[in-house]
């Protein structure tokens, strides 16, 4: 006979049950991550307080009370500032954005003539984006086309007088347009011109070296606005009365030496991390200096210093607005030209205009700073940390 | 050390200067344009439009130069140009003349070698108060110990400090570089007092969240005449410079606007006639270097002064400033045309 057992056995799995309610999903995470002790919990309350008293009038000003059409100030003031706003209004002024864009993209280029501009726009974009995918081919002759030949092109393009298109000076040149080919030209010449550098100031040969050293040192010890107003006040006043030459020219050059002499200590940096041993082994094969330089060293140096040289490159971009203080319009120096128009002129357009054109910057300084971080993890060939 | 670095540049600039005294009035009818210096940006003197074409009163008055030379207000190009650049660039031949609210000061007129070819705007420094924030006050006597805004590097800010040390007040200056920083700091109330010419005074009230609450106080402390400038060493340039502008004035002053143009032509008074060129046998216009009809054209295209004051800066624009000083002579201003006869 058998008895009953009166100890508690379970026979059967117990079936899976969830975890409780304080251990999973959104309360797990909320729990862990925002409250999870006294400290955190008063963070996260702050962190929140500063969210919902900052996101909502911002969101407000710049959309829900925006003011997007109209033709003149009075769509942008109250009624107490001569406009037709309801008392106590606050809200962007999109209406002298769109009503100033094509003069914030090219400034007073001439309205007939600025397919001309557009089109050196479209060229550039589309030279530019299969250099930047890794897919694409022909790298080589992409790059010819748009270091060496776009250039070239653009600069009839945008400038004419030749082949029947009008000449357009570049004082009417302005707004973004400006901005991309200071931008443009100073990173398409300091690249290079860095490399040189940089070569130059590790080379054994006295004479060059010297010369790299001065040329580095003069430049980086001279702040970019000391380089700009030297061209544009005093240069003229040591060539002769009658030969002005081009103020942007004089800009561009400014920028593009200012610029190389960074990318120069960028790139050297990227030199000196490279171990004696790859100098030596490359040695030991027989390469000459320019078969080691372009096989052996710079391809590491430089995959090395990525991140400077983007640095370098953003930074150049945004540097590209002092050209403000020499009387040229670049895409800050057009937006800040229009607030003198009386017509727009109100409380709320020139924190418009900023926030505009900083937008505009931020796009493209974000834009270059993650093809950057692209870059590098595609060339991160066995230094994995 | 100061002055020796402004007598250096002088001196650079007088030197650079010498040799471009050509005939600028030939250069400019072979070039086929004025090339004319503009401020870079100015609320009622140089600003551009919606379509990116230059405004303003010292726009006008190069436009009006262009179309007494070749009859077309669009024969100029515009280099704007900041404050720190303007005289060299005149000096080096990189503008033909420069019309951007520059005050004439001796020092200017001599050491710089430059000539001012007239006053377009009388302006002057004033203060601008929020009234409801400084009641009672009605005078800049008042303002003793007041936080006064104003731009820095300009010499607005040496006038204020010389107006409140020659009357013993105290005040603290509230400095910015940039013209909307300052704009700023006195709409949120960082300060109570705005300085800066009353041009300028005028064109801020248009970015204040409540302009009722703010006035312009009376005192002037400054003289600022401004007007368009050339080089020395071409007297006929200068001529010509002077005398559009008179000759703006005077047709004002006879009542001749785009409007009536063409009535004024057939009209029978003599200093009309003289004016437009209709008179038989007149040498003026040739003595100027200029066409017959200098006058009509500049009226044409531009208008007289009063024209293009109240559609710049006067009533027509949202400016609205009142003519005050630069009313004419004859409406109690000190706008004066010389006659052209």
């Amino acid at each position: 006979m058998q008895e009953h057992d009166l100890s508690f056995v379970r026979a059967q799995m117990v079936a899976e049950q969830a975890p409780p309610l304080r251990e999973r999903g959104l309360v797990r995470w909320l729990r862990k991550n925002l409250f999870a002790n006294i400290t955190d919990t008063i963070f996260t309350l702050i962190g929140l307080f500063i969210i919902f008293s900052i996101v909502p009038p911002v969101l407000n000003w710049a959309f829900f009370n925006a003011q997007w059409f109209g033709t003149d100030r009075t769509f942008c003031a109250t009624v107490v500032q001569g406009g037709m706003q309801p008392e106590g209004w606050s809200g962007a002024c999109w209406a002298f954005v769109r009503a100033k864009f094509l003069q914030f993209m090219v400034g007073r280029y001439p309205v007939d003539e600025r397919w001309r501009v557009y089109l050196t726009g479209l060229i550039f974009v589309a030279l530019l984006v299969p250099m930047l995918m890794p897919r694409v081919p022909r790298k080589g002759l992409n790059a010819i086309l748009l270091f060496l030949v776009f250039p070239i092109v653009g600069f009839f393009l945008l400038s004419g007088g030749y082949f029947g298109l009008r000449e357009v000076p570049t004082p009417l040149w302005g707004g973004l347009t400006v901005t991309l080919v200071l931008a443009y030209v100073g990173i398409a010449v300091s690249l290079p011109f860095g490399i040189v550098l940089a070569l130059g100031r590790r080379s054994q040969m006295p004479v060059v070296k010297l010369i790299c050293i001065i040329f580095i040192e003069t430049m980086r010890g001279v702040p970019l606005i000391t380089i700009l107003f030297m061209a544009s006040v005093m240069l003229p006043l040591f060539l002769p009365p009658g030969t002005t030459f081009d103020k942007l020219l004089r800009a561009l050059i400014g920028v593009a030496l200012f610029a190389s002499a960074y990318m120069a200590e960028v790139i050297r940096g990227g030199l000196q991390a490279i171990p004696k041993g790859q100098y030596e082994g490359a040695d030991a094969l027989g390469l000459s200096y320019w078969q080691k330089t372009n096989l052996i060293v710079l391809p590491q140096a430089i995959k090395l210093v990525i991140p400077g040289i983007v640095n370098t490159f953003i930074g150049l971009f945004k540097d590209t607005s002092l050209v403000y203080i020499i009387g040229m319009f670049d895409l800050l120096g057009a937006v800040r030209l229009n607030f003198a128009d009386a017509n727009w002129a109100s409380a709320q357009t020139p924190i418009t205009g900023l926030v505009f054109a900083g937008f505009i910057f931020w796009l493209f300084c974000f834009g270059m700073s993650r093809y950057s971080i692209f870059m590098e993890r595609r060339l991160d060939t066995g230094h994995k940390r | 050390m100061k002055k020796l670095i402004t007598a250096l540049l002088g001196s650079a600039v007088a030197i650079a200067a010498a040799p471009a005294s050509a005939a600028t009035l030939d250069d400019v009818k072979s070039k086929g344009y004025v090339q004319c210096g503009v401020s870079t940006g100015l609320a009622g003197f140089s600003a551009p439009d919606d379509s990116g074409d230059w405004t303003g009163l010292d726009v006008d008055y190069c436009r009006a130069v262009a179309a007494a030379i070749f009859d077309d207000p669009d024969a100029v190009r515009f280099t704007a140009l900041t404050a720190k650049e303007r005289f060299t660039a005149l000096q080096s031949g990189e503008v033909d003349i420069l019309s951007r609210n520059t005050t004439w000061t001796i020092s200017r007129d001599t050491a710089l070698g430059l000539n001012f070819a007239g006053v377009t705007y009388y302006d002057g420094q004033g203060f601008m108060i929020n009234a409801k924030k400084l009641q009672g006050i009605n005078s800049a006597l008042q303002l003793s110990g007041a936080a006064v805004c104003v731009q820095s590097g300009t010499t607005t800010e040496l006038n204020l400090a010389d107006y409140f040390k020659a009357n013993n007040m105290e005040y603290n200056p509230v400095v910015f570089e940039k013209l909307e920083e300052v704009n700023a700091a006195y709409d949120s109330g960082r300060c109570d007092v705005y300085t800066t010419d009353q041009s300028g005074l005028y064109a801020i009230r248009l970015t204040l969240a409540n302009p009722d609450d703010h006035v312009v106080l009376p005192e002037i402390i400054s003289k600022e005449p401004l007007g368009p400038v050339v080089r020395h060493g071409d007297d006929q340039w200068f001529d010509i410079a002077k005398w559009v502008y008179f000759a703006m004035l005077n047709a004002e002053e006879y009542g001749i606007t785009q409007d009536n143009l063409d009535e004024m032509l057939k009209s029978d008074n003599p200093n009309i006639s003289r004016m437009l060129g209709t008179e038989e046998g007149s040498k003026l216009a040739a003595d100027l270097g200029l066409e017959e009809d200098w006058v009509v054209r500049i009226i044409r295209h531009v208008g007289n002064y009063g024209e293009i004051f109240e559609r710049n800066v006067g009533a027509e624009s949202p400016l609205k400033i009142n003519r005050g000083i630069n009313a004419l002579w004859t409406k109690g201003g000190i706008q004066y045309g010389p006659p052209i006869r």
